[in-house]
């Protein structure tokens, strides 16, 4: 070991800095096998702060990871915006019907207020208390849903892509409003305890729309919004491709991506080197059936592309892995990193 | 026969979301019925602007507004039910638990813009979808998912189905296929398509090649 052991905070903050820390980072976005780890259903563990607070604990301690999430799921937004929230028993809880039936909705639609909404007060109250309980040795990870990525649940995909392209005034409108709402979340987040902000925009995606609209549309909104949250944002397209708008998301003021296994992580890091930190990026779907042998070998091959010289936390390509995936492919996952992830990657070049 | 510049056009005047030029390229001369104009013009760009999107060089936002705007143009030469329309199979689209409709409206728009009639389910639960396939005597069953459990789900449909003594043809679509390609024969599919042009070819397929 030629590296003192850090905190996953410090070992975060290093690979940020574009250092090599002393091991890879590693975020295991598992949030919902909290519910396992307590025995209760989806639905029980995400009706009380407490048990998501102890889920994460009880997974950091188990899986060994750098992170901790104040994250339920993506719906609840759409709960305090009045929406339905559809519970399964083994997936994520599902936004319901959209809550804008027509554009002309938006005429009247209002953000809501975050402090007045029990579902947000909820995950603020697991905020402060993952905090007292990990004080500066972690990160927790706060997620707002962008405003250019929400009203696909506010009003439905299709309805909404026809909204951009046709509709200018109202979109423009639900984008001043999302905003509203997008910044007081994120703040509300970070006063809580957060310590950063994972901007999850899948829409900005050019595998979702071309680059010249999300120039016209997602980048300025990032920006605009970006801006007006103090603390380091994460980018995330969830499973999109990103490569084609890495110098743009750069420019939003974000320092981390998301990166979608569609990706080639080698092309992403060179892309992202010295500018963004690649966050990615193990298939989640592929990773429900994955032996101990197989999720050692893409931990061992992500690292490979993305570890040299920082600027890389190994995590899955969704920022949620599935409720289906098995306990022992992430203590896998764990272990490789553990094993494989420690810096100098002398390895990497053995393995040519 | 058609020129491949005219194609190029067709599909130009899509991703730029021109529908008068649209309009004017399919109802120019040079056809001799209505679903010659589809086959020659139609399901071409469509094919192309579908395969473009899987490598990464058109936007999903692009292939739902071609294929709707290609939907509307087609219905006004070819209304539906109209006997020029393919012979097909009967055939459903349905998205299966997901509140999520943009895969399934676009490969509605797209089949349908190709000359194939089908009915929509909207969104449905397993034992809904199950019912309305047997009931409606559905011979293929178009399932789009976005979330891995709905994914899974397609093996209730598929056992429900089998239980029930029919032998739907199912093809899948959606996120948790395209990202893991053993996932659609796991839960009993016959079919998988990635994208929207692959919709029209497991159509054609299951269609046995019939014009």
């Amino acid at each position: 070991m030629t590296h003192t052991q850090l905190t996953s905070l410090q070992r975060v903050v290093t690979t940020l800095g574009h250092k090599e820390p002393d091991r890879v980072p590693f975020f295991l976005l598992a949030t919902m096998h909290g519910a396992k780890e307590l025995g209760l259903s989806i639905q029980e563990y995400f009706s009380r702060a407490e048990n998501v607070v102890e889920g994460q604990l009880r997974m950091r301690a188990k899986y060994r990871h750098d992170c901790l999430s104040n994250f339920f799921y993506a719906a609840i937004e759409m709960e305090a915006w009045g929406g339905q929230v559809i519970y399964a028993q083994d997936g994520p809880p599902n936004s319901g019907g959209p809550i804008l039936r027509t554009p002309e909705d938006i005429k009247n639609l209002e953000p809501p207020k975050v402090r007045q909404s029990a579902c947000l007060a909820k995950v603020l109250t697991a905020t402060q208390m993952l905090k007292a309980q990990v004080g500066d040795d972690a990160p927790i990870i706060g997620v707002v849903v962008s405003p250019f990525s929400l009203p696909v649940m506010q009003m439905g995909f299709d309805q909404y892509i026809e909204l951009i392209y046709e509709q200018p005034e109202w979109f423009e409108r639900l984008m001043r409003v999302n905003e509203e709402f997008c910044v007081e979340w994120a703040n509300a987040q970070l006063a809580a305890g957060a310590t950063a902000i994972t901007y999850f925009d899948p829409v900005s995606s050019p595998t979702i729309v071309p680059k010249e609209m999300y120039l016209e549309t997602g980048f300025q909104i990032a920006k605009r919004t970006i801006s007006r949250i103090p603390s380091l944002t994460a980018i995330h397209l969830a499973s999109g491709r990103s490569l084609p708008i890495v110098d743009n998301v750069v420019d939003t003021g974000a320092s981390v991506i998301g990166v979608s296994s569609l990706e080639n992580l080698t092309e992403m890091k060179a892309a992202c080197r010295g500018k963004l930190t690649v966050l990615g990026n193990l298939n989640g779907i592929e990773m429900r059936r994955w032996t101990p042998q197989q999720a050692e070998a893409a931990v061992k091959d992500a690292i490979a592309k993305a570890g040299p010289g920082g600027g890389f936390i190994l995590s899955d390509n969704h920022g949620e892995i599935p409720w289906q995936v098995p306990e022992e492919v992430l203590l896998a996952v764990s272990e490789a990193v553990h094993t494989w992830g420690n810096y100098p990657l002398d390895w990497v070049k053995d393995d040519g | 026969m058609m020129e491949p510049d005219t194609t190029s056009e067709f599909e130009r005047a899509l991703l730029s979301l021109d529908r008068v030029a649209a309009r004017n390229i399919l109802t120019s001369d040079g056809f001799e019925t209505p679903i010659q104009r589809v086959e020659k013009l139609v399901v071409p760009a469509l094919e192309r602007i579908g395969t473009d999107w899987e490598q990464g060089t058109v936007a999903l936002s692009q292939v739902y507004m071609s294929g709707r705007i290609c939907e509307e143009l087609v219905d006004a030469i070819l209304p539906p039910g109209d006997p020029g329309r393919k012979n097909q199979p009967k055939t459903a689209i349905a998205a299966l638990q997901d509140y999520h409709l943009l895969g399934k409206r676009i490969v509605y728009s797209v089949l349908r813009a190709s000359g194939f009639d089908l009915l929509d389910y909207g969104r449905v639960e397993v034992n809904d979808l199950v019912r309305r396939a047997r009931d409606d005597r559905i011979e293929v069953l178009l399932i789009s998912v976005l979330m891995l459990p709905s994914a899974l789900r397609v093996k209730d449909v598929r056992a429900k189905l089998q239980a029930s003594g029919s032998d739907v043809k199912i093809a899948v679509g959606g996120a948790p296929f395209r990202l893991d390609d053993h996932l659609w024969q796991e839960v009993g599919a016959d079919a998988m398509g990635r994208d929207a042009s692959e919709a029209i070819e497991i159509m054609s397929q299951f269609a046995g090649g019939i014009p």
